[in-house]
């Protein structure tokens, strides 16, 4: 077989590879683009072309005897470009696309023992901060696109799920919400980030808007089912660092020599006792195909998961379902989404912070077995339970039994209809539900120490929550080939509407009929928002491609007054490269710009009725726990509550100029995008003058926040030939918040505390002032001796008044100043290994882990002792000295999310099989003195360590 | 467009006040608003924000501002600005001055609304008649009390403040400040025109009644000299006679006034009541039950489940007693075991000696009605005939008219004869029967009920350098500091929130 390998324009493409299928046998194509392949068994063969950035070619041969000719026209693979992308309210192809918007299929999805559907894209996104809130078992994550918008609302992006949008809201008894979605269903990611790309979603979007897409049925006559098994070993990386059992007799001793009575003989590791080895189980198993031309796919998924904690543990049973069919002649399309799951939770009890700080010279166990599980316990002087020492924290897991079930139904029905006699019209309509209960029930013994007076305890809890959304709209799209324009308008009307619900509970003995204390009352939430909404999207010769959009949302929230808000959004976008000046560079393949303004709002303020209610005058009345007594009798008690009858929209105009590009025929491809967030009329629970209203905070919509960034990403296919292929991604954001107002009055000395700490009731390390970063810590400057170290209650005179009592500065800040995520694909014939790293920089943490415990005055307590954080040894500290800026520390960070090592046996038969073998958390490389420098809100406090997790998988399809 | 949704689990204004049957919850919000720190006991829905729940308390601030910053407390914990209140070195930042500032101007919001809904008009736009008509007007008279009371409390410890009534609609605005001599007289026409409506004396326990409104204008015209300038002794003594006409009696046992089962004392005028099971949270009476119970202490002597080892007392507290056993004096209250007198470091409970006082067990040695161990039943005593009896013999020696020597004499020991447990070995003579006596008598008999501060400052000395304690001014011996601070701040939050107001003398 002899011939030649031409590209579009019949240009020779030396270096192609040309092979026979089944066989060994091939060639590469010289500097004319011609090749010949000698040693061909007669018959048909299938013979086939290949060449990086070009769609590979496949054509069948008759061979006989003599030479025959096969030549090859490739056609570039602009499959990166034509990929369609999910937008809100329809999909557009990745080329026609004005806004900002990444996509993320299952094939870049992160590898290893992912268990809640965030993880699937941590570090991927340029823009996008997902950090999980700890180690424990379906635990959630904060994920914050572009640093987020608003203050005290929400800064949760929207997520939209199979076309359902679903509420913010939390589920009893279930650490996570989104965890009892399946990542292994998910099949595809696509963020929104700029207003050009959410401003549809109007309200909800001002955070960004993440649009997920569960994998659907393929409609092949063929059955395909494929089982996935993950086995994996979490263990603990590192301790908090305290005081050993001879380090802390020694300082007992000196420092608190009345008080060495209390110490005992033992040398316990508490930290040691309460984290074990921990196993998770993850099974999945789908089915795929076709009846009679419906496709159709079915999956299940059971995960076991052992937290590192003892006791602590979470069961998840999955099921989707995903059917489509095409009705009268294809003119109808039925699309229906079907996801179920139940959790089973046993919660560990709060036991992490009791080990850090157990006295090391205590015993497990006590003499007397009778009492308190036969735990050692601090007792008071009259032989009960010292309620201010620390429970034994072996004692606390062993004697608690907190269980939770939650189960979430999500559905969703979709039409679209396209008018048979007008081709360009048609109707589209989506029917969602997501249904989700939760309840459970704490037990604790009567001889456990932790609620010995009150013998025991048992409480049961249920909560309920129902979000219902239609949608409809009418879509024309038109090609107008005489003025060489495409056109869509397209306009519909969304209705959502959420509920919540909560059983009161009662308390009882652990006897379980006993009552301790009064019920708590139940409560309801509800509101919807409504929204006419449009889009026009057009294009002039596939070059200029403008988009605009408008949303009316009425939020339930607001008075009638108030209720609408308009939230617009224009995009321009300007396909350089179908310039006639660069359509043969050949080097470059791609080059759009995009520039996009618009308006998105915010209205999501909380749960409790007055969130649902800021604008109405109501009367609240009180649980039976605070009555007040009039004579012999108790009275229920009506409170008339705060509110805020001008309540109104927030709203957040984006502006955001972006330029995608793509060299060689997409090998290196990527995009940089520049936004600038500014909020104004902020939703604040905001201080007001006193005696104004009903309270001395209402939430009201005062203040400006600014946010400034760039987000950055580029892929490059480092090597793609036959054997070996390896690809690479990197992303970097820069992002900048600042406070420019949050003053009724515009008075730059308004201040608003926030982030507590602990170590003393009401205390708090974050201050909300203009001109600032929000994440800003409110200390004190310290000062240090000739040998570096802290001296104690020295701070620095800022304003030199003679004292530094006044002197507490915003410093540093603990949102990162830029985040990167960094990823590498290699694959040698049937061997891969991949890696995905993330580093944060310019981030501080309050290490309130050493600050609220650092002291000597921590053995000084009368009656029982307290183990010390090891700075101690350093500081030398008598009293804590919560906010000086020693404690906050430098908490950047590289950390390799996970390195995969994975071998596919290749076909048996049909079949597939694929092993894996996968380590997540591999390190992390930071100066952060603390357990993980990755913490949310910027507060180190008894945290749940992440551990290090070792996952085997195996993949076999059928 | 679609229509309002309506609240599950709550009622509009409009609903509430339709219903005569509403208005009883309301007006005991009014009450517990001193009492608890929101709908939800023991926490979970507060009435204010920006503070813990707990410790934005009224009663528990309103005990930090009176005695935590005199020689009766000083407090061990390391909650936010807390020691500045000891050390008498805080600033307008201080948020346990906030938290007392906003609480006071909740209440008065709080009963602005009840009297702006319940006027005449309103009430007949209702179709309240008849004898609801009559409680309605009744209730309406103790809302204008409780506001009054709030009032005081704010002119006493602000100054001049701002002032919003019934006639400023809820919102957002700046309400302008009177001076304390206009608030002075406002709460004085108040009190007089409520008191008509105001039940008799006792007619329900826990609710205000003439006697209260008559207490609370003897104790303002008692201290008219440091609000307005003016000397009104002579009408602190007719009010103070007023009130010990009403019926009231000594609680024969001194300890009793203070325990579990002190709603049956005749003594008492106006309580702020509690309850272990109705009446919860972590102000109050839990705070001040639990948080002078430490060291040696036994918790369950106090009825509770555990002490927050947290306020001791001065030595100069301790030595206004001759005898401090307790032995012959029932007040001197002091637990010494592991206790030094001496207060040498701030942060640690077994330095000054410990105070059992507050008990949340009945008389007969029962244990209070909560099995937590968490929320006491005993109520706080505001207002009790002890006082009424010492205002009458101060006002005297102040020279006041309508009252007499002899007669102050007789009411002094009729308070310590009941202190000595019947005996009158403890009564004075009418030569020992001076201003400095009663202040001393004053400190023994009402240690930690909430009077110190006002008291000390009546006498001028809490600023300034006529009385020094352990820790005044931020050093162990105790120093003079500025008669500013017989001010406190108008918190800055404030400040900025509010344009219009000026700061007191000596605060940014």
């Amino acid at each position: 077989i002899k011939g030649k390998v031409l590209d579009e324009t019949n240009a020779p493409l030396p270096g192609a590879a040309v092979t026979i299928d089944g066989t060994t046998i091939g060639a590469t194509t010289d500097g004319n683009g011609s090749y010949t392949i000698t040693g061909v068994k007669t018959g048909n063969v299938t013979v086939t072309a290949k060449f990086l950035g070009y769609v590979a070619l496949k054509k069948v041969v008759t061979v006989g005897s003599t030479a025959v000719e096969v030549n090859f026209s490739l056609k570039p693979d602009n499959q990166n470009l034509n990929e369609v992308v999910v937008v809100g309210y329809g999909t557009q192809k990745k080329k026609d696309l004005t806004g900002s918007v990444t996509s993320i299929s299952a094939k870049d999805f992160n590898q290893g023992p992912v268990t809640t559907p965030e993880q699937l894209i941590t570090g991927k996104v340029a823009g996008v901060q997902i950090t999980s809130n700890s180690g424990a078992p379906g635990s959630g994550s904060t994920i914050r696109i572009r640093g987020g918008a608003s203050l005290n609302a929400s800064n949760d992006p929207l997520i939209v799920i199979d076309g359902i949008p679903l509420a913010n809201t939390s589920i009893s008894g279930v650490s996570n919400p989104l965890s009892l979605i399946n990542p292994n269903d998910i099949e595809s990611y696509n963020i929104l980030k700029d207003a050009s790309a959410t401003a549809i979603y109007g309200s909800r979007a001002s955070n960004g808007v993440i649009i997920i897409t569960t994998k659907k049925g393929k409609g092949d006559k063929d059955v395909h089912i494929n089982f996935d098994s993950k086995t994996a070993l979490s263990k603990i990386t590192k301790e908090v660092s305290v005081l050993t059992a001879d380090q802390f007799r020694t300082a007992v001793k000196t420092q608190s020599p009345g008080q060495a009575n209390l110490l005992g003989t033992a040398n316990t590791d508490w930290q040691s006792l309460i984290y074990r080895p921990a196993y998770t189980y993850d099974n999945n198993l789908s089915i795929t195909g076709g009846i009679k031309g419906v496709p159709y796919r079915l999956s299940i998924g059971y995960l076991d998961q052992d937290g590192i904690v003892k006791t602590d543990n979470l069961k998840r049973t999955t099921a989707a379902f995903n059917i489509s069919h095409d009705f009268l002649r294809g003119s109808l399309k039925v699309d229906l989404n079907l996801k179920g799951s139940y959790t089973d939770s046993h919660f560990a009890a709060g036991a992490i912070g009791n080990a850090i700080g157990f006295d090391p010279t205590q015993p497990v166990y006590s003499n007397d077995k009778t009492k308190f599980g036969g735990y050692f316990e601090w007792l008071d002087s009259s032989g009960n339970p010292n309620t201010l020492a620390p429970r034994n924290p072996v004692g606390l897991l062993n004697e608690q039994d907190a269980q939770g079930k939650g189960k979430r139904g999500i559905g969703t029905l979709s039409l679209n209809y396209v008018f048979p006699f007008l081709k360009e019209l048609q109707a589209s309509a989506t029917f969602g539900g997501d249904l989700s209960d939760g309840d459970g029930y704490t037990f604790i013994p009567a001889s456990a120490a932790s609620n010995f007076t009150q013998g025991g305890s048992y409480s049961k809890y249920f909560n309920e929550n129902y979000t219902y959304n239609t949608d409809y709209y009418l879509k024309y799209s038109k090609d107008l080939k005489d003025i060489k324009s495409h056109v869509d308008i397209q306009a519909g009307y969304s209705y959502q509407y959420f509920s919540t619900y909560f059983r009161g509970s009662q308390q009882y003995k652990a006897d379980k009929t006993t009552p301790v204390g009064t019920p708590s009352l139940p409560s309801w939430g509800e509101y919807y928002i409504e929204s006419p909404f449009a889009r026009l999207n057009y294009s002039f010769n596939d070059k200029y491609l403008l988009t605009a959009s408008i949303r009316d949302d009425r939020s339930s929230r607001f008075s009638d007054l108030h209720r609408n808000g308009y939230f617009p959004s224009v995009a321009f976008a300007w396909r350089a490269k179908e310039e006639s000046f660069l359509k043969s560079v050949d080097v470059l393949s791609d080059l759009k710009f995009r520039v996009s303004y618009g308006i998105t709002g915010q209205q999501d303020i909380g749960t409790g009725l007055s969130k649902y209610f800021p604008y109405l005058a109501i009367y609240e009345p009180s649980n039976s726990a605070a009555q007040y007594q009039f004579g012999n009798a108790f009275v229920n008690t009506l409170r008339s509550d705060a509110y805020n009858a001008d309540i109104k929209w927030e709203q957040t105009a984006t502006v955001n100029a972006g330029l995608d590009f793509g060299f060689l025929n997409g090998r290196i491809n990527g995009s940089i995008d520049l936004y600038n967030k500014k909020t104004k009329d902020l939703l604040i629970f905001t201080p007001i003058p006193a005696g104004t209203n009903l309270s001395n905070y209402i939430t009201a919509n005062i203040g400006n926040l600014t946010t400034k960034g760039v987000d950055f990403n580029i892929n490059f296919i480092a090597i793609d030939s036959k054997d070996i292929n390896w690809t690479l991604g990197y992303n970097v954001t820069l992002n900048q918040r600042k406070i420019t107002n949050i003053s009724l009055t515009g008075d730059p000395n308004q201040t608003i505390a926030v982030t507590g700490i602990p170590g003393g009731v009401g205390n708090t390390i974050g201050l909300f002032k203009a001109g600032q970063n929000p994440g800003a810590f409110y200390v004190y400057q310290q000062v240090y001796d000739q040998n570096g170290l802290p001296l104690e209650g020295v701070y620095v005179d800022r304003n030199k008044n003679g004292s530094s009592v006044d002197d507490k500065y915003l410093y540093k800040q603990s949102d990162p100043k830029v985040f990167m995520g960094f990823n590498s694909n290699f694959t040698y014939k049937k061997w891969n290994l991949g890696f995905s790293a993330r580093a944060n920089l310019g981030n501080y943490l309050y290490n309130a882990q050493s600050a609220a415990n650092g002291a000597y005055a921590g053995v000084k307590f009368a009656g029982y002792l307290g183990n010390l954080p090891s700075s101690v040894l350093q500081t030398q500290f008598q009293q804590y000295q919560l906010y000086s800026d020693y404690y906050v520390e430098n908490a950047s960070f590289l950390r390799m999310d996970y390195a995969t090592l994975g071998y596919t046996f290749g076909t048996l038969g049909k079949h597939n099989l694929r092993a894996s073998f996968n380590v997540s958390n591999v390190f992390v490389i930071t100066k952060y003195k603390g357990l993980d420098p990755e913490i949310n809100g910027g507060v180190d406090n008894n945290f749940y360590p992440r551990p290090r997790v070792y996952t085997l998988g195996l993949n076999l399809s059928l | 467009c679609k229509k309002d949704l309506t609240p599950k689990g709550a009622l509009t204004t409009d609903q509430v006040y339709a219903n005569f049957a509403n208005y009883k919850g309301v007006l005991a919000k009014l009450y517990s608003s001193f009492a608890l720190s929101g709908q939800a006991g023991p926490a979970g829905n507060p009435d204010i924000s920006g503070i813990d729940e707990g410790f934005g308390n009224y009663l528990r601030e309103y005990y930090n501002m009176q005695e935590l910053t005199t020689d009766e407390a000083a407090i061990v914990w390391n909650d936010g600005t807390i020691h500045s209140l000891h050390n008498m070195t805080w600033n307008s930042g201080n948020e346990f001055i906030t938290a007392m500032y906003n609480r006071i101007f909740y209440v008065v919001a709080l009963n602005n609304e009840f009297i702006r809904q319940t006027t005449d008009a309103k009430l007949a736009g209702n179709g309240i008649t008849g004898d609801n008509l009559a409680k309605a007007k009744q209730y309406r008279a103790e809302a204008r009390f409780l506001r009054a009371l709030a009032y005081w409390h704010a002119i006493d410890l602000f100054g001049s403040v701002p002032f919003v009534t019934e006639n400023d609609v809820v919102g957002v605005f700046f309400p302008k400040q009177k001076s304390r001599a206009e608030i002075f007289a406002y709460i004085e026409s108040e009190l007089k025109a409520a008191e008509a409506d105001m039940g008799a004396p006792r007619f329900e326990y826990g609710r205000a009644d003439q006697a209260a409104a008559d207490m609370l204008l003897a104790k303002l015209y008692l201290n008219a000299k440091v609000y307005t300038g003016t000397d009104r002794s002579t009408d602190a003594i007719t009010y103070a006679k007023k009130v010990i006409a009403d019926g009231y009696s000594l609680e024969p046992n001194f300890k009793n006034l203070f325990l579990a089962d002190n709603n049956k004392s005749n003594e008492i005028i106006f309580p702020i009541t509690f309850d272990g099971l109705h009446t919860t949270g972590y102000g109050g009476i839990t705070y001040l039950i639990h948080a002078p119970v430490g060291g040696n202490m036994k918790a369950a002597d106090f009825g509770i489940n555990g002490g927050w080892a947290g306020i001791r007392t001065t030595k100069q507290y301790v030595s206004l007693f001759t005898d401090n056993s307790g032995n012959t004096d029932k007040r001197a209250v002091f637990f010494t075991d592991g206790q030094n007198l001496e207060i040498n470091d701030e942060y640690t409970f077994t330095d000054g000696y410990a105070i059992q006082k507050f008990r949340n067990v009945t008389s007969t040695g029962a244990v209070g009605s909560d099995i937590t161990g968490n929320f006491p039943d005993t109520d706080f005593p505001m207002f009790r005939l002890a006082d009424a009896y010492l205002i009458y013999a101060e006002a005297v020696l102040r020279g006041g008219t309508g009252g007499d020597l002899v007669t102050a004499l007789t009411y002094v020991n009729l308070v310590r004869t009941r202190a000595y447990g019947g005996s009158a070995t403890g009564n004075i003579t009418a030569p020992q029967l001076t201003l400095d006596f009663i202040l001393n008598e004053r400190g023994r008999e009402f240690l930690f009920e909430m009077h110190r501060r006002t008291d000390l400052i009546r006498f001028g000395k809490f600023a300034g350098g006529d009385y020094i304690w352990a820790w005044k001014g931020g050093v162990k011996a105790g120093t003079s500091v500025s008669t500013d601070l017989n001010l406190m701040p108008i918190p800055s939050a404030d400040i900025v929130n509010n344009p219009t107001l000026k700061q007191n003398p000596g605060y940014k």
